[in-house]
């Protein structure tokens, strides 16, 4: 089921089934192509997987947008030791909601993925780590996983090859930084999801200590559609070095918010104005958060652009995880600043010096700030500090929320400079002291 | 060796080995780099971000706690960019740190307060409330004030790592993270007070020394702990000649940072109400305190009148005492009394392991051996409980260099967690060592650590399978007490001159041993250095003159005729042996009014018997003993500047003992016995420490597993050391 | 500690799923499971998954601190959680949970007298574009307006309330 209309203007590969009745059955996967590209790749060498991975120029869902071909690549094969295909399902990036819609939808699609990750690296195990808010959904994957046990897409001799390979569901219990790849790694061997140092990448020393490919959820139920169709065709349905398509999230101030598959390149006006059928209440546009809270705001005279890694690097923001949030010229950017460093500040691990007290200062200075007790000074204080931070940390989180910040403020200083007007201590500059 | 890597830091060119961090080759030319987590010898943190530097053809900030040499590596770690970013972290840091710093006992040796001085960032910008949270005592020694915490992770790794006990961890997320004890709202763990120790700042803070007094206050003397004998050093805080705090403060010793509860919190015996300062006489039944004058004139007069009458002497001299008492005193048993009835409580069978390797050399490990041997065999003692320094060389051992770690034990020790380990019911050992023949020949070396389960003919049956593992073995004895061995080597034994020579050589014959001593009949005088045999067994000869040298009126005090209160091993100088045979340098700290060292009171007492002792200075002694004892003609500036000798018993030539055929083993094998101490108890000497019956862990618990744990747990552990006790 | 034997069983493939030796793994999961079945997490539980998973009771107090999902008192028989992250923020979550912390009259992570219904405000749930959301336990409830949160009270306190998960 999905919870928006899906639009004509869709390019829609990995989310074809989503409408199609029962379409989390194995049976409906079975008539629509599934298991198709599993078969395909066990007759393929392990380079020529990579190779269509490489030639399709997927790039990673999850945030970072890594090439996967490169990625998969890197895991040392033939070690003789076990090594392990994770999926990262642990969804928490503030504006994104796609991975659910594919394990809900079509649960096959993911677990074939994985299939043809762990033949590329002859793995005979893998996790699926999945936030631990989707129970349910969680119920589905392992339902889906028990079909495919049953049909014997799983379990011993995978399709009579006498490989093995055993998927089991890895619940979370409620922490965004254990979507970091190795935060992730420590929560599934138990412990605090706290990242690790790198090198070793997860490719070679990732779960248990052994080699790995972690990959986002929309990643791995790509690779199938990637695999059926070749590299080079879903390559060329984006742009260069930005292949296919992508599961946009569109949140916020437009008339038809929802979840739908564009391809990579696609213009982020017409994203706004044609597939969400424009602004909510005829409202004017004041900005678009395009990657995910983490992502730094552009202004309205900045969403000129296409959707895809590269362009929207350009413009000095992120694609991320695809979580795109629209914003009308009401909205206020103080709150809207204010309540994304709450969500890094009770998010930070508190691993790191810079992290732990940079987005708790933040966090304060912020509050206060929005709440009327703000200073001339705290502008260019809220700058700094997001500076401080920036670069410094141990792992991407404290970026995410350090960039975010110092674009509001550089974006948005006019609204921070009205709401010092209002502000009963602006010129009193020792109300706060303790 | 791969070649060497080049880079320059800071405009000085310098070579480094490949793998070398970036913060050590800084190091290495004299370059500080700021580091709050990264600890030597502790897992890599990269958590506090202050060694931020800048490397070349990088545009990020680097950490040079986690980052190797690289060659052509060009770095800089004074740069405005550095030292901003430090000034950025600290300032970060400051927001949730109080600014108690006066009142703080870490004051004066804070690394936080010195970074602020270097770095400039006492002005903040930080405007908002602090958190606060209360202060919580996680035991008697263990405080921690969370608001101060700035979550180095230094005290969870030195616990987990170093220790093996793993009783903190973290709790929370966040700026809410802190550290918590491993029993909820306490701790239950070694007590060692190594995560004080390490503790940059004042988060957490020991129960013994709070709010007593600032660094500078007090005098530091560093000398040897007078509890076991694995011989940690431990500097000695002193204000107005009291013993304030004890901890291994400049990491010189061969215990490097590590002491156990004992050695940092257990000195407090020192000033027990209950030390004696005056010696006694027994008059009418009852005790007399007396001048010393009178007391030493009583003493010699009856020693007198006694060696006239060749009257039959026995002295038990003590595991205590330093190694120019126990020369003295064996000296003054055979050359005055001219008996050969002397003995104290062996605790291991030295004797028995230097006689069955008679005629080699390099048999014996070191201290240091522990920490570099490739493989090591423990065998019948809780090492973590027993020889507290010696599980941790061969656990760092182990982390640091990947020792195979064997252990043959009765029961489960804390070796289990990372060592290959095998139960062996007492007397079954051998067994054992059978079904891991293979896998020990197979390494390229071996140390075997034995307790008191291998003893008299036992040792040349270890010997000989030793020996026939066709690889270089040595061999640890294991004792109990600060100088059991020096006690051993300096012949307070029947039939051993000081190094192992046969007592024939002083044409005397062998006497009574320890247990023969308590159980005849007819000694007319007995003398007890620093021992409370009587503790546990009885003294068949009820009209012997017993006179009785020790810090409090124990159990065989209370039956002598003269007590002389004793200084105790804080309160001297003179060296001590520790269990590996390294010869270390005591160093007197405090003072107990009323008291004397062992050593002038025998002394005294051979002055008063008109016997030319000599000068009774520990150093005259000392130099008696480098040159009359085999094996102690260690080089004085080691000792003297503090370090550690090892001394050389066997040196390939056979003893004249053995060829003499008079080295007798002690075939009563009763007569080695452990005390079985554990962290928690010291013989005697523990039931004295206030700090060591404070703790409420049971001896010999392991903290692993909560359900190994008693149902009840002991208020304290006095019980169960009244029933060991010397 | 005796569990139902729905989740015993769920114990026992977790235990399984890992490799050999890596039964800590089980850890967070298990917590969780647990949790939802008698409600938050006991000291007997953490010492029952301590034994259970060959950890220390320390390494599990550890984990517990650190994810959010997991209690040491007792949530409602509905915990309902009202996202206000930035998506639904911008879209009514803010006000949502305050007409939420009004109606039930309590606050962040308090439990109504009855101990029927627990409230808490919670980060992205991954409802992004059907915002505001809420979860009551693990039901999703998208484009929830004001009245539709009353009426989802008063099912559950109706006893007509059905979930999905
Ligand atoms: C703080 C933080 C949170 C993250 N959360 C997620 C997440 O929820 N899901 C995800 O797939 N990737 C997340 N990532 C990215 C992962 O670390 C990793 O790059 C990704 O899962 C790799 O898969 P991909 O190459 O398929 O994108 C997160 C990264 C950071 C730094
Ligand atoms: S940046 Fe530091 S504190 Fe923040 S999440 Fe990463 S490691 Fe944890
Ligand atoms: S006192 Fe020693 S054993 Fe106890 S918590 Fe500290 S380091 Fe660990
Ligand atoms: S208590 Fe001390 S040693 Fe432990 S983390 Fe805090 S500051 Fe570091
Ligand atoms: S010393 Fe390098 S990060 Fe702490
Ligand atoms: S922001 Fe509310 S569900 Fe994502």
């Amino acid at each position: 089921m999905r919870y928006n209309v899906p639009s004509p203007l869709e390019t829609r590969i990995i989310s074809q089934r989503f409408d199609l009745p029962n379409s989390a059955s194995i049976d409906t996967y079975l008539a629509n192509d599934g298991y198709v590209a599993l078969r395909k790749a066990i007759g393929m060498a392990p380079e020529a997987i990579i190779d269509e991975l490489r030639a399709s120029s997927l790039r990673g869902r999850g945030g970072a947008g890594f090439p996967t071909g490169m990625k998969w690549s890197f895991v040392p094969r033939n070690t003789g030791r076990p090594s392990y295909i994770i999926c990262n399902s642990d969804e928490s990036e503030p504006c994104t909601c796609k991975d659910r819609l594919l394990m809900e939808n079509d649960p096959q699609q993911l677990i074939e993925g994985m299939l043809i990750a762990g033949w590329t690296i002859q793995s005979s195990k893998g996790y699926i780590f999945i936030r631990g808010e989707y129970r349910y959904q969680i119920e589905i994957m392992e339902r889906a996983i028990a079909e495919a046990y049953e049909r014997g897409y799983l379990g011993k001799n995978v399709l009579g090859t006498g490989w093995d390979f055993d998927l089991y569901t890895h619940s979370g219990a409620g922490a965004y930084e254990c979507g970091e790849e190795t935060a992730l790694l420590e929560s599934l061997e138990g412990k605090r999801g706290v990242p690790r140092l790198k090198p070793p990448f997860p490719a070679v020393a990732g779960a248990f200590q052994s080699p790995t490919i972690l990959n986002n959820t929309e990643t791995l139920s790509t690779v199938p559609v990637i695999i059926r169709m070749g590299g080079a065709d879903y390559a060329a349905l984006g742009t260069p070095k930005n292949g296919g398509t992508r599961l946009m999230c569109v949140s916020g101030h437009v008339n038809k918010p929802g979840v739908y598959e564009l391809p990579l390149g696609f213009p982020l006006m017409r994203l706004i104005n044609d597939v969400c059928g424009g602004m909510r209440n005829r409202k004017k546009l004041k900005a678009v958060i395009p990657g995910g809270s983490s992502a730094p705001v552009l202004k309205a005279e900045e969403c000129d652009i296409p959707l895809d890694f590269d362009s929207i690097a350009k413009a000095k923001s992120m694609a991320g995880s695809g979580g795109i949030l629209v914003l009308d010229e009401d909205t206020d950017m103080v709150a809207v600043a204010l309540r994304t460093i709450k969500f890094y500040a009770h998010e930070s691990c508190g691993w790191c010096i810079p992290c732990r007290e940079g987005t708790t200062w933040l966090k304060k200075v912020l509050t206060r700030f929005h709440d009327g007790g703000g200073r001339s000074s705290d502008i260019d204080l809220i700058a700094e500090l997001a500076n401080n931070m920036l670069g410094r940390t141990f792992c991407a989180l404290g970026d995410a929320a350090a960039m975010p910040t110092a674009a509001f403020v550089a974006k948005f200083r006019d609204e921070f400079e009205a709401y010092l007007k209002r502000s009963s201590a602006a010129v009193e500059p020792e109300l706060a002291v303790v | 060796m791969a070649a060497p890597v080049n880079l320059t830091i800071d405009g000085q060119k310098l070579q480094a080995s490949p793998g070398t961090l970036l913060i050590n080759a800084a190091k290495q030319a004299g370059i500080s780099i700021p580091a709050f987590c990264y600890y030597d010898g502790l897992a890599l943190q990269a958590a506090c971000r202050m060694c931020l530097v800048e490397v070349e053809k990088t545009p990020k900030l680097q950490v040079a706690c986690t980052l190797p040499v690289a060659e052509g590596m060009v770095v800089r770690t004074d740069s405005p960019q550095v030292r901003q970013a430090r000034k950025g972290m600290l300032e970060f840091l400051l927001t949730n740190h109080p600014l108690d710093c006066p009142v703080c006992d870490k004051g004066g040796e804070c690394e936080l307060q010195d970074m602020v001085f270097r770095y400039g960032a006492g002005q903040s910008r930080f405007i908002e409330p602090k958190v606060h949270v209360d202060e919580k005592q996680w035991s008697p020694i263990v405080y921690y004030d969370a608001p101060r915490c700035i979550l180095c992770y230094r005290c969870v790794r030195i616990c987990g790592e170093g220790l093996g006990v793993s009783a903190l961890g973290i709790g929370n997320r966040g700026v809410v993270a802190e550290i918590v004890p491993n029993r909820g709202d306490h701790l239950e763990c070694d007590e060692c007070g190594a995560c004080i120790d390490i503790c940059p700042v004042g988060a957490l803070t020991s129960g013994t020394y709070r709010y007593k007094a600032r660094p500078w206050e007090m005098d530091h003397v560093g000398t040897i702990c007078t509890h076991c004998s694995n011989g940690c050093k431990t500097t000695l805080g002193i204000r107005n000649g009291q013993i304030l705090r004890a901890n291994s403060r400049d990491h010189s010793g061969i215990n490097g940072e590590f002491l156990c509860v004992k050695g940092r919190y257990a000195f407090d015996f020192n000033e027990h109400p209950g030390r004696l300062t005056s010696p006694l006489v027994r008059s009418d039944g009852e005790f007399k305190p007396v001048s010393w004058a009178q007391a030493l004139a009583a003493v010699a007069q009856r020693f007198t009148e006694l060696r006239v009458k060749r009257g039959n002497f026995a002295v038990i001299g003590s595991n205590h005492t330093t190694n120019e008492e126990n020369f003295l005193l064996q000296k003054f048993a055979r050359e005055v009394l001219r008996t050969s009835n002397i003995d104290h409580h062996r605790t291991g069978d030295v004797a028995g392991l230097i006689h069955a390797l008679d005629g080699r050399t390099n048999v014996l490990a070191s201290t240091d051996d522990l920490y570099n041997t490739k493989a090591a065999l423990v065998i019948s003692s809780d090492l973590a409980q027993e020889q507290p320094l010696l599980a941790f060389q061969l656990r760092a051992n182990w982390r640091h260099h990947k020792a195979h770690v064997y252990a043959v034990t009765p029961g489960p020790v804390r070796e289990d967690n990372y060592a290959t380990t095998a139960r062996a019911e007492p007397g079954n050992e051998f067994d054992v060592f059978e079904s891991m023949r293979e896998r020990l020949a197979k390494e390229p070396e071996l140390v075997i650590l034995f307790g008191d389960a291998i003893k008299g003919g036992r040792i040349a049956r270890l010997v000989s399978f030793g020996d026939s593992l066709g690889i270089p073995v040595k061999y640890v004895c294991l004792v109990d007490y600060s100088n059991s061995r020096g006690a051993s080597d300096m012949g307070l034994l029947p039939h051993l001159l000081p190094g192992y020579r046969s007592v024939s050589d002083s044409g005397l014959e062998p006497g009574l041993n320890y247990d023969q001593i308590l159980a005849a009949a007819d000694l007319d005088a007995l003398w007890i250095v620093g021992a409370n045999p009587l503790a546990r067994q009885s003294l068949a000869s009820p009209n012997a003159f017993l006179v009785v040298q020790d810090l409090f009126l124990t159990e065989t005090a209370r039956q002598a005729s003269v007590v002389l209160p004793a200084a105790s091993a804080y309160e001297k100088n003179g060296t001590f042996t520790n269990v590996c045979g390294d010869v270390q340098k005591l160093s007197r700290a405090a003072k107990t009014m009323g008291t004397k060292s062992d050593l002038e009171i025998i002394a005294l007492l051979a002055k008063e018997m008109r016997q030319d002792f000599g000068a009774a200075k520990p150093e005259v002694v000392f130099d008696e003993i480098r040159r009359s004892v085999r094996g102690y003609d260690v080089p004085l500036t080691v000792i003297e500047t503090g370090g550690a000798a090892k001394t050389v018993l066997l040196d390939g030539r056979p003893q004249v003992a053995s060829r003499n055929g008079h080295f007798r083993v002690d075939t009563d094998a009763n007569l080695i016995r452990s005390a079985r101490n554990t962290l928690f108890t010291s013989g005697t000497l523990g039931r004295f420490s206030q700090m060591l019956s404070s703790v409420i862990e049971a001896p010999g618990a392991l903290y692993r597993d909560p359900r190994k744990q008693p149902e009840v747990r002991e208020g304290s552990v006095q019980v169960e050391t009244v029933k060991q006790g010397q | 500690m005796t569990f139902s034997p729905a989740l015993e069983e769920r114990f026992a493939k977790l235990l399984t799923s890992y490799p050999p030796g890596r039964q800590r793994s089980a850890v967070v999961p298990m917590l969780l499971y647990a949790q939802d079945e008698i409600g938050h997490v006991s000291q007997e539980l953490v010492e029952e998954v301590a034994c259970r998973c060959g950890v220390t009771p320390l390494q599990v107090d550890e984990v517990i601190g650190y994810y959010s999902m997991l209690h040491r008192k007792p949530l409602g028989k509905y915990h309902v959680q009202v996202c206000t992250n930035i998506s639904c923020q911008v879209v009514g979550g803010e006000d949502l949970y305050g007409h939420a912390a009004r109606t039930l009259g309590i606050g962040n992570k308090q439990v109504t007298p009855d101990g029927l219904i627990s409230l808490e405000e919670v980060e992205c749930m991954g409802a992004c574009s059907w915002a505001p959301a809420i979860q009551i336990n693990y039901d999703f409830h998208h484009f929830v307006t004001r009245e539709r949160f009353d009426q989802l009270i008063q099912a559950l306190r109706d006893g007509t309330y059905q979930e999905t998960a």
